[in-house]
């Protein structure tokens, strides 16, 4: 595994661009996530009517891998139901800890499968999952009615 | 002085840095996160367990003599290593941070609301956090030195504020900077606690490994380092104290052979430094400090030293023409120690850490344990590259070939984001 299929154009696009960033109203649950090996911090927050993810906006700062994540996976949890999101949160997981053993389905997880890559980089799983385990962590609150973060 | 020693040779003992990365020669540069070792360290460690091993103090057979000789021998090189009048003074710990817990622990003990513990902006998280919990255990407030633009302590910024004052009890500072190489004025400040009754602790973490030690130079009462960046092996570190001032600390662990008498109804405990070694202590690697204290005494410390400056200077002066890069801290030689922590303008310092690690250069990228000194400089993380006794300047030469490599690999991939140029 070479560091440019690491660095995949998807990755970099999302980098370069990333989608949805910037924190919005109205949400239901706000997050703070950091990931003290390197500094990386993400507050997100995830917005939701009658089921469904209407919004997910978020603030990061870190590297290239952990904010072209959390776009890609902004795209794909929006519009779903918070349920088809901790789905798509485990089977990205299973893939990242997978040592590259394990592939996505490209037709449900769109860029995302750009990111199968890092699962080779074990130094970089964490930065891959950051948004991931924030978002979890949102959808979860939500569930348990939850609003403030504690 | 000794003799400059040829670095070609001195490699030779270090199997580790002939590996191969992949089509890269490895070019190990996170020596102040770990440094690398000797064969005559690993060497002595395998030989103490296939030869000598039993446990020490306790077991009175031929191999416990042997073992328990073998301890207290590492704990008088120590001494001497660091010029303490008596190897009581030296207590083992598991490395630094324990070193320093022990330290916060023990001499926050008898404090209260309106005592002062002074730490500075620039400390490596041990020297932040065992003061924190010490100062909420006890009511004592903390407060810390700030650094002046160019990264060194603002001593004059203190002496303005009253830093250090009459409720102040403890000063623990580092002697070397982490990440900004920053040589401290130790000594100097030791006499500004002295002179209001203030305990002085060293954090001697980076400089103990690249300069001689002399604990009475230093001006210090305690001196926390760790075994495993002076080529030791990892779990092993020492807190050096007067003894005066350690016989008059209470325990930090309880257990065996830190004790005098147990009864069910109460203890008394052991002279220093025995007091502060409960349970079975890090034997082997007492040992294997022992070998890397002889290995880099016969290199001459002194020598280390100029060595490292010799690096250093020729790295920083390399670094100067790599587009977009920024040094954080000095960058001249002026009490300057071996680490450089940079960032490259628009490139996460991860992401430059990744693509020189694909060329075979090891450098560290994040906050190395010093977050509130990013926080301070406004930067959210950095890149670091450290050097030791093996380090050469073909190393630093690929090092800088990395480096354009990166801002050429991200500046065709990131043109439109405007951080690259």
């Amino acid at each position: 595994m070479s560091v440019e299929q690491l660095y995949q154009e998807i990755i970099l696009d999302h980098y370069r661009m990333k989608r949805n960033a910037g924190l919005r109203d109205p949400y239901e649950v706000e997050v703070h996530h950091v990931n003290p090996s390197c500094g990386d911090e993400l507050t997100l927050r995830v917005n939701m009517s009658d089921g469904d993810i209407t919004d997910v906006s978020y603030d990061a700062q870190g590297c290239s891998i952990s904010q072209a994540s959390t776009s890609a996976m902004s795209e794909l949890v929006i519009g779903g139901t918070a349920q088809h999101a901790l789905e798509l949160y485990d089977g990205f997981q299973t893939m990242i800890q997978g040592q590259g053993k394990v592939s996505l389905d490209e037709e449900t997880y769109g860029d995302a499968v750009a990111f199968e890559g890092v699962a080779q980089f074990p130094a970089r799983v964490k930065c891959a999952m950051l948004g991931w385990a924030a978002v979890r962590d949102a959808l979860l609150r939500v569930q348990a009615g939850l609003r403030e973060e504690s | 002085m000794s003799e400059r020693y040829d670095v070609e040779v001195v490699r030779q003992d270090f199997p580790i840095l002939s590996r191969r990365i992949g089509a890269y020669p490895l070019t190990y540069l996170d020596s102040a996160n770990t440094s690398q070792k000797p064969k005559q360290v690993v060497e002595a460690v395998s030989q103490h367990y296939l030869a000598h091993n039993a446990n020490v103090a306790r077991a009175m057979h031929v191999l416990g003599s042997e073992a328990t000789m073998a301890f207290e021998d590492a704990r008088t090189a120590v001494a001497g290593f660091i010029g303490a009048s008596r190897s009581e003074e030296v207590v083992f710990t598991k490395n630094a941070s324990e070193a320093l817990n022990l330290a916060a622990f023990t001499l926050c003990a008898n404090l209260g609301p309106g005592d002062e513990v002074v730490v500075s902006v620039m400390e490596h998280h041990s020297n932040i956090v065992a003061w924190q919990l010490a100062c909420s255990r006890t009511g004592a407030t903390l407060r810390w030195f700030d650094i002046t633009d160019e990264g060194r302590l603002d001593i004059d910024g203190a002496v303005r504020d009253g830093l250090i004052n009459s409720a102040t009890r403890i000063v623990s500072v580092a002697w070397i900077s982490n990440v900004l190489g920053t040589v401290n004025p130790v000594a100097q400040i030791a006499e500004m606690a002295h002179a209001v009754g203030a305990v002085m602790v060293v954090d001697g973490s980076q400089g103990v490994v690249q300069l001689p030690t002399d604990v009475t130079a230093l001006g210090c009462d305690m001196l926390a380092f760790t075994g495993h960046k002076l080529c030791g092996p990892t779990g092993i570190g020492v807190l050096w104290g007067t003894y005066d001032l350690l016989e008059s600390l209470p325990p930090f662990l309880g257990g065996g052979e830190m004790i005098e008498i147990v009864r069910m109804t109460g203890s008394t405990y052991a002279p220093p430094p025995y007091r502060f070694e409960a349970g079975t202590p890090p034997i082997a690697q007492a040992v294997g400090l022992h070998e890397a204290i002889k290995y880099v005494s016969a290199l001459g410390m002194d020598q280390i030293s100029e060595h490292e400056r010799d690096i250093t200077s020729y790295a920083l002066a390399a670094m100067r023409n790599v587009r977009g890069l920024s040094i954080l801290g000095p960058t001249d030689m002026v009490d300057r120690g071996g680490v450089i922590s940079f960032t490259l303008d628009g490139i996460h310092p991860h992401d430059v850490m990744q693509l020189l690690d694909s060329r075979g250069v090891a450098i560290r990228g994040g906050q190395h344990c010093a977050r509130p000194l990013h926080d301070r400089l406004g930067v959210q993380s950095s890149c670091r590259a450290s050097f030791y006794l093996y380090t050469t300047h073909a190393e630093i030469d690929r090092l800088i070939e990395a480096l354009d490599y990166t801002c050429d690999f991200f500046s065709g991939r990131l043109a439109t984001s405007g951080g690259v140029r």
